[in-house]
């Protein structure tokens, strides 16, 4: 646990000194932001029929996903370990005594979530700030705001799983920059990050709820917003785990049969 | 042929602070701090020559190739190569220069060598047989027979640097800069790079300006030396001259039982138990007469005489003038 | 021109190099926009229409600027990547040859995975062309090339005024993105949906708005017979001459400081 925190508190550090990099990325994300507000906010002005969540629920998502996309987003590269396993220099983390997958585990957590404190604070600030119906506002009660807590982290735990099962995918496709990018666009519209989940058709909304994709982002933001009542989010805190379990045990599997395979090839 | 006088070269630097405070504060108003680059520098330098620009690193060697490539614009002072002022007449001028960078390709990675010979023949617009003449004399030159058709990436570090060295020469350049043009070789390698410098400067006339760290290929092949520090040029000589200068003393070096206690006329480097080093001005103590003396005073068991290398004569230059 | 070709060809052997990955990455290239598209026609879908825009017109909006973006991002890509020709100490090696700079460049990469999304985008435009039955002159067909001819001049705009910045600084570069990407994202809508000041500033600053919104209006004959709005395509391409200059005076600032 303590190299794991180590670990972190580096990574932190070393995201902490590009700081013009950081104020760039906020602006990015801000101008993102506005613009999808912006086109939801002229598509619901377009109809009179009330729509599955409201304009003001849907705007509280978007500056969540902005302001926490380090956390959500599906592919978030780490070129250590890509050139861990593209390069052959697997033999040097073979040879440490700790386990890999929780290693790598660690280090993609601590990368997200340095990256994520970095920005959220000050995007989520300014929003805050802006006028109706803009602005960013805070849960309607302290219980929306603790399970939104439990669902984000949950949530983190599923999509790097998920992203850990990309890395291995990499031992046998070993740039496989293609097959990475059509599974995070796949991965992504799943998640609910290019058109939001309640706008989706019925059937393609059915789909998402079977697949672990939603449970990273959409979830918390809903509860968040409050778009998703109680009973809901505790029966999908369990949905959560059970994904947790699932990716985490093929993920094991996997990737001790990858290994298995780099020590037959000797490296 | 090449001649610069007076080249003066200041740069800017900002100064970083630490601290989130200060970095702000930056942001509004900055402090600079003013290097000089090079100060003064004039030289010249005729055809056909070959030309050893030594200097440690941040002496003002890459400001000056910089300069005189066209890259970068000086403050003041004149510089005139083949008729052209670099800087001001960059497109004309570039075109009778040839320059390898040591650490960096401009070979295309990917594709086979004689790819990125065709697009280089394109980008100098090389007529077609004058490029086939130059192919082929290179290609013999410089052994690339096999190599040509095999992808940049496959090939070795020696083979490499012979294909960067004849794509600076596919133009027919009066001048060549080779910045480092061996490092990182083995010595089989470096030998056969020196041999081929060295004929191609007979055979063509090509003047070439060596930057290099390894005394051994200014040795090979640099009949003069100009060595730079602090931006100025502190020494401009043949090497046979430079030899002259330093090697006017020797080193001897003894080993004794026992020490008398007599005075000894000469100047003592270093002196340990039973051991001491000796700089000896030659040209005012004959040897013989030195060990002669050093015997009456010491019982020698173990006595070397040893020429400094060049290596050691730079060492030594640079120390002499605290660069 | 005929170097530039040269170029393509060297390059284009490169990428045949790594012919999986190459045929890969074009699919996924495919899948990128291919997704945005799809999460347009469900919003459509529920909402029928956009400020009296239907998801036909849009999609020729969408087409055209996409169409735009992969052709200057596949020929112009040399200029975005040109951050690492600075750090690297290549444009040194640009520098010392007897070519313009600009042209090097420009031949320093192509991206020609973007013809996945290249195929994409030229689908939607057919899909929506079959769908809106105009009636189409020579006049109109001029215009939508201009319109996608336009794109790509304003995007090398972009392109070189983000490469001229690396002259300055290399910290946080990715804010001109917001014009590329950005730019892209907001374009592939009529700019009319938005408030007045992104309309404007898409018009008159970042002139997207000539490539897709205003010419847009004579193709779908909303322009009341004015047929003026045909030619707005040719002024938007007026951007790259700023751009340039810009250009000149960043290459004048490395020649004085070599940083």
């Amino acid at each position: 646990m303590i190299t794991y925190l180590s670990l972190f508190k580096m990574r932190l550090t070393q995201g902490l000194q590009y700081r013009v990099a950081a104020f760039a990325g906020i602006l990015t994300q801000f101008f993102w932001g506005f613009m999808y507000i912006m086109i939801y906010q002229a598509f619901y002005q377009s109809t009179n029929t009330i729509q599955p969540i409201s304009l003001h629920q849907l705007i509280t998502t978007v500056w969540l996903q902005q302001s926490l996309l380090a956390l959500i987003m599906l592919w978030f590269r780490n070129n250590e370990i890509i050139k861990l396993i593209t390069k052959g220099d697997i033999a040097y983390e073979l040879c440490r005594p700790v386990d890999l997958y929780g290693i790598w585990f660690s280090r993609l957590a601590a990368q997200r979530l340095s990256s994520a404190l970095l920005r959220f604070f000050p995007i989520l600030l300014i929003a805050y700030f802006l006028p109706y119906p803009y602005n960013f506002s805070l849960p309607n009660n302290f219980v929306t705001f603790i399970l939104f807590l439990i669902t984000l982290v949950l949530g983190l735990f599923i999509v790097i799983s998920l992203s850990m099962l990309i890395y291995i995918s990499m031992f046998y496709t070993l740039s496989g920059v293609g097959s990475i990018l059509i599974f995070g666009v796949i991965g992504e519209f799943l998640a609910g990050l290019t058109i939001p989940i309640p706008l989706m058709p019925k059937t393609l909304i059915i789909i998402t709820y079977l697949l672990p994709f939603r449970y990273t982002s959409d979830l918390p933001f809903r509860i968040y917003a409050g778009n998703i009542a109680y009973k809901e989010a505790i029966i999908s805190i369990f949905v959560q785990i059970f994904w947790i379990i699932t990716l985490y045990i093929i993920g094991k599997l996997w990737l001790k049969k990858a290994l298995n395979k780099v020590v037959i090839q000797g490296g | 042929m090449i001649q610069l006088a007076n080249i003066c070269k200041n740069y800017q630097i900002y100064q970083k602070k630490q601290g989130v405070l200060q970095a702000f504060q930056s942001l509004i108003h900055r402090e600079y701090k003013i290097i000089n680059a090079l100060d003064d520098i004039t030289f010249n330098i005729n055809e056909g020559e070959i030309i050893g620009y030594i200097g440690p690193n941040g002496a003002g060697k890459s400001t000056t190739i910089k300069i005189m490539s066209g890259i970068l614009v000086p403050d003041s002072g004149t510089c005139n190569i083949l008729g052209f002022t670099p800087w001001k007449q960059r497109k004309e001028y570039v075109r009778h220069i040839g320059v390898v960078f040591g650490q960096r390709s401009q070979l295309w990675w990917d594709v086979p060598v004689l790819d990125s010979y065709y697009l280089l023949k394109d980008i100098y617009k090389v007529p077609l047989k004058q490029f086939k003449t130059n192919l082929d004399l290179l290609t013999t030159k410089l052994d690339l027979g096999d190599i040509l058709n095999t992808p940049v990436r496959q090939l070795s570090l020696g083979q490499k640097m012979r294909c960067e060295i004849a794509a600076a020469l596919l133009h027919d350049p009066k001048i060549l800069f080779l910045d480092e043009p061996t490092i990182g070789l083995d010595a089989i390698s470096k030998l056969k790079v020196r041999k081929f410098i060295k004929e191609i400067n007979h055979e063509k006339k090509l003047t070439i300006i060596l930057t290099t760290h390894d005394m051994n290929d200014i040795e090979a092949l640099a009949k003069r030396i100009i060595l730079i520090g602090k931006g100025k040029i502190l020494l401009d000589g043949s090497l046979p001259e430079l030899r002259q200068k330093f090697t006017a003393h020797k080193i001897i070096t003894i080993c004794y039982l026992t020490k008398k206690d007599c005075p000894i006329p000469y100047k003592i480097i270093a002196e340990t138990e039973n051991k001491v080093k000796l700089a000896i001005d030659v040209t005012k103590n004959s040897i013989s007469e030195v060990i002669n003396k050093l015997s009456n005073c010491y019982d020698i068991c173990d006595i070397s005489v040893d020429t400094r290398s060049i290596e050691e004569i730079i060492v030594d230059l640079y120390k002499e003038y605290q660069i | 021109m005929r170097l530039y070709l040269q170029y393509l060809k060297i390059l284009l052997k490169s990428a045949l190099q790594y012919r999986v990955s190459f045929i890969l990455l074009s699919i996924g290239q495919f899948f990128v926009p291919f997704s945005i598209f799809i999460s347009m026609y469900f919003l459509f879908q529920r909402f029928e229409q956009i400020k009296g825009w239907t998801l036909y017109e849009v999609a020729l909006c969408y087409a055209v600027i996409h169409i735009a973006f992969s052709l200057s991002e596949c020929f112009f890509r040399g200029f975005d990547s040109f951050s690492s020709l600075i750090i690297s100490g290549e444009f040194d090696r640009i520098l010392v040859r007897p070519r313009s700079a600009l042209i090097q460049i420009l031949g320093s990469r192509f991206e020609f995975t973007r013809i996945g999304r290249l195929f994409q985008s030229f689908i939607v435009l057919v899909y929506a062309v079959y769908h809106l039955n105009l009636d189409w002159n020579y006049l109109k067909i001029i215009t939508l090339t201009a319109m996608i001819l336009s794109g790509v001049v304003i995007f090398a705009g972009i392109f070189i005024l983000g490469a001229t910045l690396t002259f300055w600084t290399i910290e946080g570069l990715e804010v001109i993105n917001i014009l590329t990407d950005g730019g892209r994202e907001i374009s592939q809508y009529p700019l009319n949906i938005y408030p007045n000041w992104v309309k404007n500033f898409f018009t008159f600053v970042i002139p997207f708005g000539t490539i897709n919104y205003l010419p847009l209006l004579y193709v779908l004959d909303k322009t009341n017979k004015n047929n003026l709005y045909a030619f707005i395509p040719f002024i938007g391409m007026l951007f790259l001459i700023p751009c340039l200059l810009f250009w000149k005076l960043g290459i004048k600032h490395y020649k004085s400081t070599g940083s």
